[in-house]
C-alpha cells in the first residue's frame, strides 16, 4: 500500500490531463446510498459525477459506482428492472471496454442481473433484513478497486440487505475461485448464507467489482462504524486512473 | 344510485343517514346539521365523520393539551409550534430541525407489518411537509408479555414493517425503545418518530392563500385502502367479538415514498410551493379542510380528477380514503408547469385537482354536481370539545401503598449475583439487537450515535460538524403507580439520555398512549400526566413542539398502563465530541453522579423478581436534572468524560453492565459509604449518571461537580473482563453477554 503516492499530492493531473479524476455514480428510482457514495469519492479525493438512470450520457467519468438502495422498488428481483435503464446500456458497453465499475448491494445485484458478473442474490437465509458491522477479507488486490488493500487484510465494513444470499452453480464457483475473481469473503459469521462465504467478486479482467457490503459507510471515524476500512475501494479506483494517464 | 347533491340534501332533509356507523355521536350530527342550517350530504358527513374524531379532532384532550401552550418556557429556539404538521426547532448556524413522534397503534394490532410500515410513511410525510429533508426514524415500541404466543405474531411484523418501510426509504433508524408488558397484549404501542433537517427560510406551512392558485394532489392513486382508519379503527375500544378491521389499515408503498421525497424536495429547492400538506389519518377530507381552513381563501376541488386505483370507488370512499405516499400543494399557475415536470421527472403522477377561491367556503364538486359546500375551518379547527369527566381511581390508594421497598430483598451475595443474572436476561433488560439490527442505521452516512447508545445522534453540517440528538423514553409502570410523576420521569429520562449523550436538550415532542378517554379513571391519569409533563416541560425550559394522542388503548374494560413517551431533541455543536455509553479505557475512573435512595416502586427488580408493580415512582427532581444535563455536557465538552450512561430502569447495574459489554471491557465496582450493595446495584433514583473518566482529568471533573454542587461519587474503575462488586460477586463478561444477548432471539427468532 506505500508504494503508491496518496492522492492529494497527485490531484493536479487526472486522466486526459482534465484535472480531477472523476468517477460517476448513478441515481436510478429507489437508490439510498448515491449520496453516501458521493461523499465517500470526495473523501479519497476525486470529483464525484452524478449519474441519472434516463441519461445515456455518462457525462466523461473515467469510472462508476452503482450504489446501494431499492432500485425501482426492487419490484420483480432487486436490481432486474435498473439493467434495462438507458445509463445501464452505455455502462454495460463501457466496462466490457475496460471502464472500471463497482456494484455495491443494489449495485452488485445489477451487476449480476446485467450478467457483467455471474451468480445471483437470494433472500437471506434466515428472511430477515440484516444490519451490522461486518468483518470480511480482502482475497485479492488485483482488481481496479481493492489494490489498495494487500490480499488477505481484514477489514470490517457495515453490511445492511435483505436479499444478499449469494448464489452461483458449482461450476462457476470453481471458476471464481481458480481465476481469483472471488474479491471478498465473510469471516466469523456469514450474515445471509452466501456460498463459500462469498461477499463479493470480480469480472475476468478485474474492472468490474460487485459486493454486498457498504464500503461508502467506512471513510470516516466518526461516522458509522467509526473505522476508514472502506476508504480503500476509492483510493484504489483513484490512484490506479491516475497511474494509467501518467502512464 | 342518485349522488348526494347539496341541493339534494337541501331537499331531503329527513333522509335517514349512517352517522353512527361513521363512528358520529347523535349530538355530534345535529351540530352538523346546525352549522350546515340543513342535513349534510353523504360527502360532507363523510368529511365530518373523519375530522371529528378523537384521532384527528383531539375532542377529549385538547382540553389538556392546552397546558402545553400555556405553561409553554420561553424559548427562542422554538420556529414553529404546536398546530403544524410538525414543529420547528432553531439549532444554530442557519438550520432548523423539525421532529414529531406520532402512534399507529391500533392498525399495527390488526395488521402489524402494514401498520407498522405506513406509521413510519406517515410521519415521515408530516416531516417533508414542513420543507426538511427527513435525516432519521426511532420507534418507541410496546409489545405484551415477551412469551406470549401473539407477541411472536405483533412483534416480527411490527419490526419488518419499520424495516421493510425505513430501510427502502434510506433514513437511519437510530435509537427508539422496545418494551415488553402484559398490559399491551391486546394494545401493542407502534410509535414512530422523524426528524427533519432544513434551513430556516425553506420552512414551509400547510395553508392554501393566493385566489386562483392551483391545488395540486401528487403521489400514488388512491384506493380504497384505509377508509374509515381514524374513526372507526383509531378512535374506539377493540372488542373482541367484532368483524375484523383489516381493510381500516392503509397499504404502504416504500419505494414511492422514497420518490415522493427526493421529488418534494426538488420542488423545495426550486421554490415552487405556497403552501403543502401531506395526506395522512382522513386523506383528502384532511388535506382539503386543512389547507383551506389555515389559509386566507376559500377552495374549489373537482374530485372526480382525481386519480383513482379503482374507478368504482364513490366520491365519500375518495374522500375517505387513507392510501399512502400522497401530498397535496398549493402553487401559483405561473409554477405549474414545472411542478409537474419534476414530478414526471420522478415518475410521481400530479393532478391538479382544484384551485383556491375567494370567499370563505370548501367547495368539492363530482362531475360538475356540487357535493360539498361547507365552512372549512367547522371540519378541520373547530371540532367537538369535550369535558371529560375523570376522577382518581379508587384503586389508586391500595396500589401506592403496596410498598416495592419492603419486597423481600436478596439475602446473601449469591442470591444478589442470581437477580442482577436475572435481570440483565430479563426481556426488557436484555439487548434488542435482534429487533434493532433489522434496521438500516448507517445510510445517508450522518449517523454518530445510534442504539444502544442513550441517545441516535446525527451530523446536520459535515463542515462544521454541527449534530443533533434524540431519545424518546417512557415508563408505563411509573405513569400506572403515579401519572403526573411517570409523565415528568419520561421526559427526565429523555432529558437527561441526550445530555448523557454531549448534546444541550431544547425541545420535545411526545405521544401519550392512553385507555379509553370515556372511562374517568383513565382520563384522570390523562390529566395527571399532561399536567405533569407541563410542568416539567416549563421546569426544564424545554417547549413541546407538537405530538400526538393515541386513545383507546384498551381491550373491553382493561386499559393499558398509562404511557407517555417523550422525545427529547438536543443539539451538540461539535458532534466529535460526542459521548458514547462504552467503557473502552482500561483504568478510566468510574464517577455515580446524583444522589441514590431507596427507590423500588415500578423498577425493574420489583417486576423481574417478584412480578410486583406497586409503592411510588422514584422521586423527581427536575432542578437536580438540569445540574446533572449542564455537568454532562460540560464534562463532554472539554474532555473531562470519556464515557456516559443515563442510569433508568435496572440502576446502576444495568448500566454497567450494557456499558461493558459495549466497549469489550470488565469494571471493579466498591460500593460507597452509606449504600448496601443492593440499594447501590438496583435502586431507579432519578436524577443520575455513570460517568468514565481518564485519570488526569479526575481533579478537575470533581473540582466541577463540587463547585456546582453535583454529588459526584467514586465507584470503582475499568479493568478486568468480569463486573465485580468488590466483596460481593464477580461475573465474568462472557457470561453476562450470553445472558444479556441470548434472550430476545431466543424468544422470536
Amino acid at each position: 500500500m506505500t508504494s503508491h503516492p496518496s492522492p492529494a499530492t497527485t490531484l493536479n493531473g487526472g486522466p486526459a490531463g482534465r484535472g480531477n479524476v472523476r468517477i460517476g455514480v448513478v441515481t436510478f428510482p429507489g437508490t439510498l446510498d448515491d449520496r453516501d457514495t458521493q461523499r465517500a469519492v470526495r473523501v479519497a479525493g476525486a470529483e464525484a459525477v452524478p449519474l441519472w438512470h434516463r441519461d445515456k450520457d455518462l457525462k466523461q467519468v473515467d469510472a462508476v459506482v452503482l450504489p446501494g438502495g431499492f432500485s425501482y422498488g426492487d419490484y420483480l428481483r432487486a436490481g432486474a428492472i435498473s439493467r434495462f435503464s438507458p445509463v445501464m446500456e452505455t455502462i454495460i458497453e463501457q466496462a466490457k471496454g475496460g471502464m472500471p465499475v463497482l456494484g455495491i448491494c443494489n449495485g452488485f445485484q445489477v451487476l449480476t442481473e446485467t450478467h457483467l458478473l455471474p451468480g445471483a442474490m437470494l433472500r437471506n437465509n434466515h428472511l430477515h433484513f440484516v444490519c451490522r458491522d461486518q468483518k470480511l477479507r480482502v482475497e485479492t488486490d488485483r482488481t481496479a478497486w481493492t489494490s489498495d488493500y494487500s490480499a488477505g487484510q481484514e477489514i470490517s465494513v457495515p453490511l445492511k440487505n435483505i436479499d444478499g444470499r449469494y448464489v452461483a452453480d458449482e461450476r462457476t464457483l470453481d471458476m471464481l475461485e481458480a481465476e481469483g475473481r472471488v474479491a471478498f469473503r465473510y469471516l466469523d459469521v456469514n450474515p445471509n448464507g452466501s456460498l463459500r462465504d462469498i461477499a463479493g467478486i470480480s469480472n475476468e479482467a478485474g474492472n468490474v467489482v460487485g459486493l454486498m457490503p457498504h464500503p461508502e459507510h467506512a471513510v470516516e471515524p466518526l461516522v458509522g462504524t467509526g473505522r476508514t476500512d472502506g476508504l480503500g475501494f476509492f483510493t484504489s479506483i483513484l490512484k490506479n486512473l491516475l497511474k494509467g494517464a501518467n502512464a | 344510485m342518485t349522488l348526494d347533491t347539496v341541493k339534494h340534501a337541501a331537499e331531503t332533509p329527513e333522509s335517514e343517514q349512517p352517522w353512527k356507523e361513521l363512528g358520529l355521536k347523535q349530538d355530534e350530527y345535529e351540530r352538523i346539521r346546525e352549522i350546515l342550517d340543513r342535513r349534510p350530504t353523504g360527502a360532507e358527513l363523510a368529511m365530518y365523520s373523519v375530522m371529528w374524531s378523537e384521532h384527528c379532532s383531539y375532542k377529549s384532550s385538547k382540553v389538556h393539551l392546552k397546558q402545553f401552550g400555556e405553561k409553554a418556557p420561553e424559548n427562542d429556539a422554538l420556529l414553529v409550534g404546536i398546530g403544524e404538521n410538525a414543529g420547528v426547532v432553531d439549532v444554530g448556524q442557519g438550520y432548523a430541525v423539525t421532529f414529531k413522534v406520532e402512534s399507529h397503534n391500533h392498525p399495527s394490532y390488526i395488521e402489524p407489518y402494514q401498520g407498522a410500515a405506513t406509521g413510519v410513511g406517515g410521519i415521515v410525510r408530516d416531516i417533508l411537509a414542513m420543507g426538511a429533508r427527513p435525516v432519521a426514524v426511532m420507534d418507541p415500541l410496546r409489545f405484551g408479555a415477551a412469551d406470549h404466543p401473539d407477541t411472536k405474531r405483533v412483534l416480527p411484523g411490527v419490526v419488518a414493517g419499520i424495516g421493510g418501510y425505513g430501510n427502502c426509504l434510506g433514513l437511519p433508524n437510530i435509537g427508539g425503545e422496545v418494551v415488553f408488558d402484559a398490559c399491551y397484549q391486546g394494545n401493542p404501542l407502534v410509535n414512530a418518530l422523524c426528524v427533519g433537517v432544513m434551513k430556516h427560510e425553506d420552512i414551509h406551512l400547510a395553508k392554501a392563500s393566493g385566489t386562483g392558485n392551483k391545488v395540486i394532489l401528487y403521489g400514488a392513486r388512491t384506493g380504497g385502502d384505509g377508509i374509515g382508519g381514524v374513526s372507526v379503527l383509531a378512535s374506539e375500544t377493540f372488542d373482541s367479538t367484532g368483524p375484523s378491521r383489516r381493510p381500516a389499515v392503509q397499504v404502504g408503498d416504500p419505494f414511492q415514498e422514497k420518490l415522493l421525497i427526493e421529488c418534494t424536495l426538488e420542488i423545495f429547492r426550486e421554490d415552487l410551493v405556497d403552501g403543502i400538506q401531506d395526506l395522512g389519518g382522513a386523506g383528502l377530507s384532511c388535506a382539503t379542510s386543512e389547507l383551506a381552513s389555515a389559509g386566507s381563501g376559500g377552495m374549489r376541488v373537482e374530485l372526480d380528477t382525481v386519480p383513482l386505483r379503482d374507478a368504482t370507488l364513490s366520491p365519500e370512499e375518495i374522500l375517505m380514503s387513507e392510501s399512502q405516499e400522497r401530498m397535496c400543494a398549493v402553487v401559483e399557475p405561473g409554477k405549474v408547469d414545472r411542478f409537474l415536470e419534476i414530478c414526471e421527472k420522478w415518475d410521481v403522477i400530479a393532478t391538479v385537482i382544484g384551485e383556491v377561491t375567494e370567499g370563505e367556503r370548501l367547495e368539492i364538486f363530482w362531475h360538475g354536481e356540487q357535493i360539498v359546500d361547507v365552512p372549512p375551518r367547522t371540519v378541520a379547527h373547530e371540532g367537538p370539545v369535550y369535558h371529560r369527566p375523570y376522577a382518581r381511581p379508587e384503586w389508586q390508594d391500595a396500589l401506592q401503598a403496596d410498598d416495592a421497598n419492603a419486597l423481600a430483598r436478596p439475602a446473601n451475595a449469591a442470591e444478589l449475583r442470581e437477580q442482577i443474572l436475572k435481570l440483565v436476561a430479563s426481556p426488557n433488560q436484555a439487548s434488542k439487537a435482534w429487533i434493532t439490527d433489522q434496521y438500516d442505521r448507517f445510510v445517508q452516512g450522518n449517523t454518530i450515535l445510534a442504539q444502544p447508545e442513550d441517545s441516535g445522534m446525527v451530523r446536520v453540517d459535515e463542515d462544521t460538524d454541527l449534530g443533533v440528538a434524540v431519545s424518546t423514553d417512557g415508563n408505563g409502570r411509573y405513569a400506572k403507580l403515579d401519572p403526573y410523576a411517570g409523565a415528568q420521569l419520561a421526559l427526565a429520562e429523555s432529558y437527561r439520555n441526550v445530555a448523557a449523550s454531549g448534546a444541550k436538550p431544547l425541545a420535545i415532542s411526545n405521544c401519550l398512549n392512553f385507555g379509553s378517554p370515556e372511562d374517568p379513571a383513565v382520563m384522570w391519569q390523562f390529566a395527571e400526566a399532561t399536567r405533569g409533563l407541563a410542568d416539567g416541560c416549563l421546569a426544564l425550559g424545554t417547549p413541546v413542539t407538537g405530538g400526538n394522542v393515541s386513545l383507546y388503548n384498551q381491550t373491553g374494560e382493561t386499559a393499558i398502563h398509562p404511557t407517555p413517551v417523550v422525545a427529547v431533541l438536543g443539539v451538540i455543536d461539535d458532534v466529535t465530541r460526542r459521548t458514547p455509553i462504552a467503557f473502552a479505557e482500561e483504568g478510566q475512573l468510574l464517577y455515580l453522579l446524583g444522589d441514590t435512595r431507596e427507590e423500588f416502586g415500578g423498577s425493574a427488580w420489583s417486576q423481574v423478581v417478584h412480578e410486583h408493580l406497586g409503592g411510588l415512582p422514584p422521586q423527581v427532581d427536575l432542578d437536580r436534572e438540569k445540574l446533572l444535563a449542564e455537568i454532562l455536557i460540560s464534562g463532554s465538552r472539554d474532555g473531562m468524560i470519556d464515557a456516559a450512561h443515563d442510569l433508568s430502569d435496572g440502576g446502576v447495574v444495568q448500566a454497567v453492565v450494557e456499558s461493558c459489554l459495549r466497549g469489550g471491557r470488565g469494571a471493579r465496582l466498591v460500593v460507597p459509604d452509606g449504600l448496601d450493595a443492593f440499594t447501590f446495584l438496583l435502586s431507579e433514583s432519578a436524577g443520575r449518571a455513570i460517568v468514565a473518566v481518564p485519570r488526569s482529568e479526575e481533579l478537575r471533573f470533581t473540582d466541577m461537580c463540587g463547585a456546582r454542587g453535583l454529588p459526584a461519587t467514586r465507584i470503582g474503575v475499568i479493568d478486568g473482563d468480569s463486573v465485580e462488586v468488590q466483596g460481593e460477586f464477580s461475573i465474568p463478561l462472557s457470561e453476562l453477554r450470553t445472558a444479556h444477548e441470548e434472550t430476545v432471539p431466543g424468544l422470536l427468532a
